[in-house]
């Protein structure tokens, strides 16, 4: 293979790779009831979604060794002080077997909306969870309306406008 | 004598290549600055290096690195052929990342500047992270353009030719289980132009010498083409630690052929300090064309004595000790770490001979040995 | 040059393109990925990087590429949180 080939194979395998469609990601479809689960939290009783029926409800999926999660959460709380009087909710889902990082974190950070901890993966698996963090926006009426995955900075607008559109119906 | 000149352009793209790590976020914004020294064989370098790099919006990220080479050589290629010397090399590589979904895009350049050799480089890479971020493939394609001289005494005296590198890189890395990472690497190298030091030269018997051999001038062939392909696995340990071997196989159009094995063990304990134990053994055949003594001047089309085409195996101990903290201010420092990182390299030689211990018969010298001291202290800081 | 090592080096750059033909095949495959984003606490941790500080790598492989015949191929992509 002379050098000239071989500068062209890779360049065009280089193309091919990057305009290949990758696997789409699988998650719950908007439209669809939100799987009813009940998890621990970090204070106070269980919660379970059915209790939250009637308020608009967005539930993070997050880890303490995600960089883009820890990033997120002060995001989040200050969405959850701006809107949880007017019938909105924020359940942060811990999705580490062991808690314990978690619980560090939340102490450096603190923040004041419910953490619940999926410690078996049970709710990471009912809501598909493909992407770290995940986002799912659920509507008064119990159904899935909108999923994020992943967090960069200026995503927080377009969970406002979600939010807002929501609380609106 | 200086450094083979292939080995001078290599120096600068080492750093900018491999620096490429995530295909699905940007590398993190920090700054390092290392102080480095390398002792042994009669040869010192040392000098410090600073890298600093930082995002600009969501898509960006630009890098920025000074190094500095301070050499101070009385090896034994230069004390047979020409005498002590210092020289300084000062190295700047600029480095721009732009992130588009899950595809990285790198382009850099690396400018290398010493007395008697500049090299200029350039690169371009593209990172793709696919199948649910299991899998990340990179390709890569660096130029290189090379001008060597001569220099006596600190004055430089003339130009001696030029040298151009192309080189193409492929990467894979698997995520084999939540706790086994696995990476293939390959990469081809194509260099042509003047391609020897024009300070080292060959040895031949002459019966007509005092010490029964005379040095005359070397000739390297004017092309030279390398392929080498590696692969590595990583492995989580349950009390905080993981577990590193690599594999590396070279070969070239000059007929070296290369092994590399190493192994790495690091170890996380009480919260923020991390320990490391490397082993490194490398193995390698001369070139075809070299010999530590020809039988005579012009033996053959091509010729070289250069140590770094020689047959020899070399082993690196490594220990490495790093402390993180987090500092109250500056406010926007997240934390840091302070890293000492110690190696110690044994080579021996199995057709390069220390003819500056004098023999009765040339090419019956003991066989050339060294140990060498490579220390690297550092500061990072992530903002 | 002898026919050795011709050999050595095709058969290197053959691997090369059997990497590249098994990526491009791969990207066709319905298989699901088996680890799941939140199942990478481990792979997260910095110690599984394959190169937590490119300072100091980049450093070493000058120390060796400088004195030794081979080069390249010392890798360092992949791996870690999966985020985004």
């Amino acid at each position: 293979m002379t050098s000239g080939t071989s500068m062209v194979c890779v360049l065009l395998a280089g193309l091919a790779l990057t305009a290949a469609p990758s696997l789409p990601a699988a998650s719950v479809a908007a439209g669809a009831p939100a799987a009813a689960f009940q998890l621990p939290a970090a204070v106070g009783d269980p919660v379970s979604l059915a209790d939250l029926k009637g308020q608009v409800v967005l539930i993070n999926f997050w880890a303490s060794w995600c960089g883009p999660c820890r990033q997120e959460m002060p995001i989040l709380e200050q969405l959850y002080k701006k809107y949880k009087a007017a019938g909105f909710t924020l359940l942060g889902i811990n999705v580490e077997p062991k808690s314990g990082d978690a619980m560090s974190f939340l102490k450096a950070t603190p923040v004041s909306f419910p953490i619940l901890f999926d410690t078996q993966s049970k709710v990471s698996t009912l809501y598909e969870v493909s992407g770290m963090p995940s986002t799912v926006i659920v509507d008064r009426k119990g159904n899935v309306r909108y999923v994020h995955h992943g967090y960069k900075p200026g995503d927080e607008s377009e969970y406002l406008d979600q939010i807002r559109s929501l609380m609106r119906e | 004598m200086r450094l083979h000149l292939r080995a001078r352009w290599l120096a600068a793209a080492a750093f900018g290549l491999g620096a490429v790590g995530h295909a699905d976020v940007l590398p993190d914004d920090r700054t390092d600055v290392l102080f480095h020294r390398y002792d042994g064989g009669g040869v010192t370098v040392e000098g410090p290096s600073v890298l600093v790099r930082k995002k600009f919006g969501d898509a960006f990220s630009a890098s920025y690195q000074y190094y500095e080479d301070l050499i101070s050589s009385a090896s034994i290629d230069v004390l047979s052929q020409a005498s002590a010397y210092k020289e300084k090399r000062t190295q700047n590589n600029l480095n721009l990342d732009y992130l588009h979904g899950s595809t990285l895009y790198s382009v850099g350049y690396i400018n290398s500047n010493e007395p008697d050799y500049k090299a200029n480089t350039g690169f371009f890479n593209v990172s793709q992270s696919m199948f649910g971020d299991l899998t990340t493939v990179s390709f890569g394609f660096t130029r290189g353009f090379d001008k060597v001289g001569e220099v006596d005494k600190g004055v430089f005296q003339k130009y001696v030719g030029d040298a151009q590198h192309r080189n193409w890189q492929v990467s894979v890395s698997q995520v084999l289980t939540r706790n086994l990472l696995l990476g293939l690497n390959f990469e081809t190298d194509e260099s042509d132009g003047y391609l020897q030091s024009p300070y080292r030269g060959v040895r031949f018997v002459d019966p007509f010498s005092a010490r029964g051999y005379s040095f005359g001038p070397a000739v390297a062939p004017s092309t030279r083409t390398g392929s080498a392909a590696s692969a590595q696995l990583k492995y989580y340990l349950p009390w905080h630690a993981a577990l590193e071997g690599n594999y590396r196989l070279y070969d070239d159009t000059w007929g070296v052929f290369a092994n590399t094995v190493k192994f790495g063990y690091t170890q996380s304990l009480f919260t923020d300090w991390t320990f490391e134990a490397t082993a490194r053994y490398y193995w390698q055949s001369h070139a075809t064309f070299y010999s530590d003594l020809y039988p005579y001047q012009d033996s053959q089309n091509f010729t070289s004595r250069d140590r770094e085409l020689a047959q020899f195996h070399s082993l690196t101990l490594g220990l490495g000790a790093s402390y993180e903290f987090h500092p109250g201010w500056p406010h926007w420092v997240n934390k840091g770490t302070l890293n000492f990182n110690y190696n110690r390299l044994h080579i021996d030689y199995q057709d390069f001979h220390d003819n500056l211990i004098p023999s009765l018969i040339p090419g019956d010298e003991p066989l050339y040995a060294y140990d060498a001291s490579v220390m690297q202290f550092f500061i990072s800081f992530w903002y | 040059m002898s026919n050795m090592h011709c050999c050595r080096i095709a058969t290197l750059r053959l691997l090369g393109a059997v990497l590249l033909g098994g990526l491009l095949l791969g990207g066709c495959t319905p298989i699901q990925p088996w680890v799941k984003p939140y199942e990478r606490e481990h792979l997260a941790d910095p110690i599984m990087s394959f190169d937590r500080n490119p300072i100091s790598s980049g450093y070493l492989d000058h120390v060796f590429e400088v004195r030794e015949g081979a080069r390249g191929a010392t890798g360092g992509v992949g791996g870690g949180c999966g985020c985004n």
